[in-house]
């Protein structure tokens, strides 16, 4: 990492960025039922401010040629060995997740004032939708581990109260329950990294910890990477830890859209993409990230073929592509920049199809099963304008935003040029054949078709507070990827934090890859067609199907896998552990106790109140103790 | 009359008196025993006192006699309350105190 500088000018208020939606949750939260009636629109302010004060911030990093701002807030913990003092960093890497964070929470903060407009806890979701976006923007901003983690767990509580905010429900309660309790594994791991970093080298800002973890033994930098890998996939919903994302929709759709799909869940990526002097040092955890990777995006692609929930397609699609941008970091200096420049891309447009997902569900009366749409192209128009911009972006369709940093990680996985390369790459397209595939099997159940409605809907498109926010989502999922990749490449952006861009040797030539991958969806959506489209779709999942679709519907049974291997031997551990404490702790303190009970009520009776027994115990005694005094001396 | 025939009453005396507390019933009776035993064991000290010649034994049987006296002023009082409030000098009556 090069030198920062001292912040001045307004990256020295940066840490508002943190203190306005944080101020805005408190408000929203101590004022109670007096702020319902502006509360949604204090909200959205702090937000928008936030973004206003983010783009000036960035532009005064681009006047500074994005050297970093280190910004010293206070002493956080301090005891003799180990101070951690509070201060953000300000470099381009957190600049950009800035801007996503603010911006496209911004435009769903505006959304969910139409969404939410007659749900009576519309307050409490604007104040959790505030806290949750403050730590993120601690997460991303902090300058070391502490502050990342302080805010890793703040997104956690966030998403927790924010996936049961309709907490009558049980889905809703359980839901959130197995999110929070799958986040806690990956967290453990995120803890037990930063406990590594304080034991070995006894910092652990990141300027500290990149600059002396060359010092470390190898095995040590591995378990590092490792651990950090953990607590990403934790919260990124990658592969072993995915099972709670998808049922993280139980959540208001605007939560899925900022918190499942646009930014929380790309933490993970951003933990690994700021450790990369870490990663540099250890080609086995990189090697690791690059399997989970690639077998996420597989995972995450084929279950979304099956599901006909439409938010659960969207979400596996989101752990698909989560999966993609742990590929791309997990090729190292090669994939950084295309993973990042992904993840923004895929924030908007993946925010803008949850965003037109709701809207779907809005006219729908919350329906999300896709058997139960059909033909709702020309009842929602702007809405399927948009969703299907969306999902243009998202099957890669030539020169939409998918379409340019997709390609850019498949191609960085070809450039590796062993074998491991090809295989890698054959993965990626293969995830982006069913992409296809699975995307337009939604497009056409839900906007194409026969009209498969229940009784007495009369679907409507969304107010203009909900359809402004889709239309830009849409346009930056036109534009994004064209102005990150070709108009003012990330990749310079990116340059103080991950070195110039290398020019790679291109084993096969971009156009070529272009051309393969564009082919191979072009399959996947002729293969939609063939098998949804051209037929009419059943209102009832047909029950009798092939072993690999059941698989599918079953999510590759990793919920089963969960269940027989943590949840049933962990129950069997509490029962085992339950038993010893009451019948072997507990015995053994209420036996001593029970004992000492019973004897003393026993040695009572020996108390009768006949003055004359007293009397015949004395004279024992005394004759006794004669006796052995004379025993004594005559002996 | 040798040292032991001293001894032997004195015995005798201690006897009766402990026999007789622990047989008797009527507080009285279990009282005056006690300032038996009392009396036996002064009779013990003073022959030892007489066969050694020194005062010791004799200053003891005098504050044995001291303590004797405050403890039948002490007794008697018991004994005559607890006769008032249970017409009773049995000494078995009186074993409200215990488990």
């Amino acid at each position: 990492m090069s030198e920062t500088l001292p912040a001045d000018g307004l990256l020295g208020w940066s840490w508002l960025l943190i203190a306005l939606p944080l101020a805005g949750a408190a408000v929203l939260l101590l004022g109670g039922r007096r702020t319902d009636r502006w509360g949604h629109l204090l909200g959205t302010a702090t937000v928008g401010a936030a973004f206003l004060l983010a783009l000036l911030c960035t532009v005064q990093l681009a006047g500074q040629d994005g050297t970093p701002a280190d910004v010293e807030l206070f002493t956080f913990i301090a005891t003799g060995e180990l101070d951690v003092t509070a201060g953000l960093l300000f470099d381009p890497l957190s600049a950009v997740f800035v801007l996503l964070i603010t911006g496209v929470g911004s435009l769903i903060h505006v959304y969910s004032i139409g969404y939410m407009a007659h749900d009576p806890g519309r307050r409490r979701f604007f104040a959790y939708l505030n806290l949750f976006v403050a730590a993120m923007l601690l997460l991303v901003l902090g300058n070391s581990f502490v502050a990342l983690y302080v805010g890793w767990e703040g997104v956690g509580l966030a998403s927790y109260l924010l996936i049961a905010f309709w907490y009558t429900r049980p889905g809703a309660a359980t839901a959130a329950k197995k999110a929070f309790i799958m986040n806690r594994v990956g967290d453990v791991g995120l803890a037990l990294a930063i406990f590594i970093m304080f034991a070995q080298l006894g910092t652990t800002s990141y300027a500290g910890v990149f600059g002396s973890v060359g010092t470390l033994a190898g095995g040590t930098i591995t378990a590092i990477g490792l651990l950090l890998l953990l607590g990403a996939c934790g919260k990124s919903g990658q592969f072993p830890l995915q099972a709670w994302l998808p049922d993280a929709m139980e959540g208001p759709t605007p939560v899925s859209a900022l918190i499942h799909a646009a930014t929380m869940v790309t933490a993970g990526v951003y933990l690994i993409a700021r450790s990369a002097p870490i990663y540099d040092l250890t080609p086995t955890a990189r090697a690791v990230v690059l399997a989970v990777g690639a077998l996420t995006l597989l995972i995450g692609a084929i279950a979304g073929c099956a599901y006909d929930d439409i938010k659960k397609v969207l979400a596996y699609s989101t752990v698909s592509q989560i999966g993609y941008m742990f590929l791309a970091v997990g090729l190292g200096p090669a994939g950084y920049v295309a993973g990042l420049a992904h993840l923004l891309t895929h924030g908007f447009f993946k925010a803008g199809l949850f965003l037109g997902a709701g809207s779907v569900m809005h006219a729908m009366d919350d329906q999300v099963d896709m058997r139960r749409f059909g033909g709702l192209w020309n009842k929602l128009p702007v809405t399927f304008a948009t969703f299907g911009l969306g999902y243009l972006a998202l099957i890669g369709f030539p020169f939409l935003s998918g379409y340019y940093t997709k390609d850019a990680i498949i191609e960085a996985a070809f450039d590796r040029a062993d074998v491991w390369g090809w295989l890698l790459g054959g993965v990626a397209i293969l995830g982006a054949g069913l992409t296809a595939f699975y995307m337009t099997r939604l497009m056409l159940m839900t906007f194409f078709g026969r009209r498969r409605w229940t009784e007495g809907q009369h679907p409507h498109e969304a107010p203009a507070v909900m359809t402004v926010p889709m239309i830009l989502l849409a346009l930056g999922s036109i534009g994004a990827g064209f102005v990150l990749v070709v108009a003012t490449p990330l990749a310079d952006w990116l340059e103080p934090v991950f070195g110039p861009p290398e020019e790679a040797a291109h084993a096969i030539p971009p156009v070529v890859v272009a051309a393969i991958v564009t082919g191979v969806a072009a399959i996947g959506v002729l293969a939609a067609w063939l098998f949804v489209g051209r037929r009419e779709v059943p209102v009832t999942a047909p029950v009798r199907v092939s072993p690999v679709t059941r698989a599918a519907r079953h999510a590759l049974y990793a919920d089963a896998v969960n269940e027989s291997l943590f949840m049933r031997p962990g129950q069997w551990l509490t029962r085992a552990l339950v038993w010893v404490d009451n019948r072997g702790v507990d015995g053994a303190v209420n036996g001593l106790a029970a004992g000492l009970g019973g004897s003393s009520s026993r040695l009572g009776r020996a108390q009768t109140g006949f003055v004359r027994t007293y009397a015949l115990g004395m004279l024992g005694g005394a004759v006794v103790v004669a006796g052995a005094l004379l025993a004594v001396t005559a002996g | 009359m040798s040292l032991s025939h001293y001894l032997v009453l004195a015995a005798i005396l201690f006897t009766i008196g402990a026999v007789g507390v622990l047989v008797r019933r009527n507080a009285i009776v279990v009282f005056m025993c006690v300032e038996l035993m009392l009396n036996a064991v002064n009779l013990t000290l003073i022959t030892f006192a007489r066969s050694t010649g020194t005062v010791d034994g004799q200053i003891i049987a005098l504050f044995v006699m001291v303590v004797a006296a405050a403890e039948v002023v002490v007794g008697l009082a018991i004994i005559m309350s607890i006769y008032r409030t249970r017409r009773s000098a049995s000494i078995d009556d009186a074993n409200l105190l215990k488990y």
